[in-house]
């Protein structure tokens, strides 16, 4: 009896050591990220899984390499925090500069200077922000003065949660200020626009729910790309409920990309990321990123394209006399003008 | 041959309290101690701040309230439910008996979308209701819902097991020595179930304060009226304001242990005057 109990004893402490080595060995199989990854946001896992088909077979071509490029995507906000918590990112396109210059300020991963190592400040395309209404257009909504009266029910994502939801609130914002050169009377604008506002969404995908299927609402302010999106999804599935409605002026959102410098070189991806990203501003690429109805860079293809993206008058962050540095300090921290909306309602 | 039989009070100061030392530090201990530390980041005044602000303030009264009202509601729903799986027979029973442990493993956030659809004014259960003028989606009738269903298994899998340990000859002589079916139940019966009832109930609203998947997506999340606390965590992460967040974080915490330590403390006394 003795014995066996001995052996009993051995046997199982083997047996532990044994499994543990194996467990450590299929963990860090798993987790050893030898493959190229691509850290996104939300609205681009379409574009993006296009664009990855085309310039692997390129890749492939010149340097005779095959290699598989991984897709992360989330809220931009969300994504930029995993990558300065490490997660492996070779490049990172993301809804903001800010949220990419917090990865370089926060994790060092990426130069400071980022902006100027690729054409047109790093940003391949760029998007806007427009309206999404119900057919009937029963409330009138044509422009961004006709949302902020009383009665109107608006869709709109939080500012705090969600990067696209910033450049709703500084497209509405700019809108007044420009109109009303004012900068006092621009906020009073954004007051009104959330106090019309009847249901926050954490993200853009989620607003557009509940705008579309849950029938909430009488406008929805969104990107130009995911209202086409939903008029696509729906003129799919023989709907015709929707209509796309574009204000008289805008705001440019510009939508910028970066190679983690670090890690793509750590990883001995570096120029396989640069010469990824190039390809966002190839010929190919543009065409690409405008069939996914992202606004193109390119002058040729963007008129080619010009039938999906009427024209309108843009502005931009630096318009407003605004960085997102100060943008985010001004309206979006803590104690700033979104909080100030919701504290005297 | 003989059989050694070791006591199970003896202190075993080798492996076991190296087990056990080492797995409630990497899981517990040192996560915790690392939020603590982290919002003492921002100070003393920062924490206070953190709780001056009327968004917070607002938003951890909603959570604390609907984590009651939900509790108090699964209390009676779980209770009834867990009696009813216990006590009678039906066809498909033990189909209803795993359908319990539903919210458990449903991502809740799938959970969040569902109620959300059906209690919605487009949904089937929400148009009925906006007939009448009522919404329930994005408003915190809509939160008390999501709360009932990722709660209430815990109030039923703390009851039941209690239930079917409860001798039938219990109830059986109470009624023979003349008692109503209220007085069987009132005096008899819940003497025996209220100390896990408690638990239960203490372990739904411990987890309805932290819900965040499902209630993000049917409570409308409006500052001030809908906005609960995990999405203001949330909030501030996303501002990379971590410390924030941990404080928020923290007080959560804390006053979810003083709840679990009263229910704690009622059950234990409830329990002694049992024996």
């Amino acid at each position: 009896m003795k014995k066996i109990s001995q052996f009993l004893q051995f046997k199982p402490s083997i047996s532990v050591i044994l499994s543990i080595l194996l467990g450590i060995g299929t963990f860090s199989s798993l987790f050893s990220q030898e493959s190229f990854l691509h850290v996104s946001f939300d609205p681009t896992r379409e574009l993006y899984e296009e664009i990855n088909k085309t310039f692997l077979t390129q890749w492939k071509q010149k340097k005779g390499e095959e290699f598989s490029i991984q897709q992360s995507h989330g809220g931009s906000g969300k994504q930029a925090r995993a990558v300065i918590d490490g997660l492996e990112a070779d490049v990172v396109s993301l809804a903001l500069s800010y949220d990419i210059d917090s990865i370089a300020s926060k994790s060092k991963l990426i130069e400071s200077n980022w902006q100027t190592k690729l054409p047109n400040k790093s940003t391949p395309y760029y998007s806007t922000i427009i309206f999404l209404v119900r057919k009937s257009n029963s409330k009138k909504i044509k422009d961004w003065d006709d949302i902020v009266k009383p009665g109107i029910s608006v869709i709109t994502p939080n500012p705090k949660t969600s990067g696209g939801a910033r450049w709703n609130y500084l497209a509405a914002y700019g809108y007044a200020k420009r109109k009303y050169k004012s900068d006092e009377k621009a906020i009073d604008f954004v007051k009104a626009l959330f106090q019309n506002t009847s249901v926050l969404d954490t993200g853009a995908r989620g607003s557009t729910t509940t705008f579309v299927n849950r029938k909430i609402g009488d406008v929805l302010i969104t990107w130009e790309n995911e209202a086409k999106l939903a008029l696509d999804e729906e003129k799919r599935s023989g709907k015709n409920s929707l209509e796309v409605i574009y204000p008289s002026e805008s705001i440019k959102a510009e939508t910028p990309v970066a190679v983690v410098t670090k890690t793509a070189t750590e990883k001995g991806n570096l120029e396989k990321a640069t010469a990824y990203l190039e390809f966002l501003f190839t010929k190919e690429g543009q065409t690409i990123i405008a069939k996914h109805f992202f606004r193109p860079i390119d002058p040729a293809i963007a008129k080619s394209s010009a039938k999906e993206f009427p024209n309108l008058k843009l502005f931009s962050l630096s318009d407003l006399g605004e960085t997102w540095e100060t943008a985010q300090k001004k309206h979006f921290a803590d104690g700033g003008v979104f909080d100030a909306i919701y504290k005297t309602k | 041959m003989q059989i050694e039989t070791r006591p199970y009070k003896k202190i075993h100061l080798g492996i076991s309290l190296g087990l056990t030392v080492f797995y409630s530090s990497a899981v517990v201990i040192i996560p915790l101690l690392g939020l603590f530390f982290h919002s003492l980041g921002i100070g003393m005044t920062g924490i206070l701040e953190v709780f001056t602000d009327e968004r917070i303030r607002s938003a951890l009264y909603l959570s604390f309230t609907v984590g009651f009202v939900s509790a108090i509601l699964n209390l009676f729903i779980g209770f009834l439910f867990a009696w009813v799986l216990v006590r009678y027979q039906f066809p498909f029973k033990k189909f209803f008996d795993t359908l319990v442990d539903l919210p458990f493993t449903l991502p809740t956030a799938v959970a969040g979308i569902a109620l959300t659809t059906i209690y919605s004014q487009t949904g089937i259960v929400g148009s009925a209701f906006a007939k009448w003028g009522i919404q329930i989606a994005y408003t915190p009738i809509g939160i008390v819902i999501a709360l009932v269903f990722i709660g209430f298994p815990f109030v039923v899998r703390t009851v039941q097991p209690v239930i079917e340990e409860l001798p039938k000859e219990l109830e059986e002589s109470a009624r023979c020595l003349g008692a109503t079916p209220f007085q069987t139940f009132y005096k008899v019966l819940l003497p025996e179930l209220w100390p896990s009832l408690l638990a239960g109930t203490g372990m739904a609203f411990a987890r309805s304060i932290g819900e965040y998947g499902s209630v993000v997506f049917i409570s409308g999340n409006l500052p001030g009226k809908t906005e609960i606390l995990p999405l203001l965590i949330v909030t501030k992460l996303e501002q990379y304001e971590y410390e924030k967040a941990t404080s928020i974080a923290l007080v959560m915490l804390l006053t979810s242990f003083f709840f679990m330590f009263i229910i704690n403390l009622l059950q234990e006394r409830a329990s002694k005057k049992l024996a």
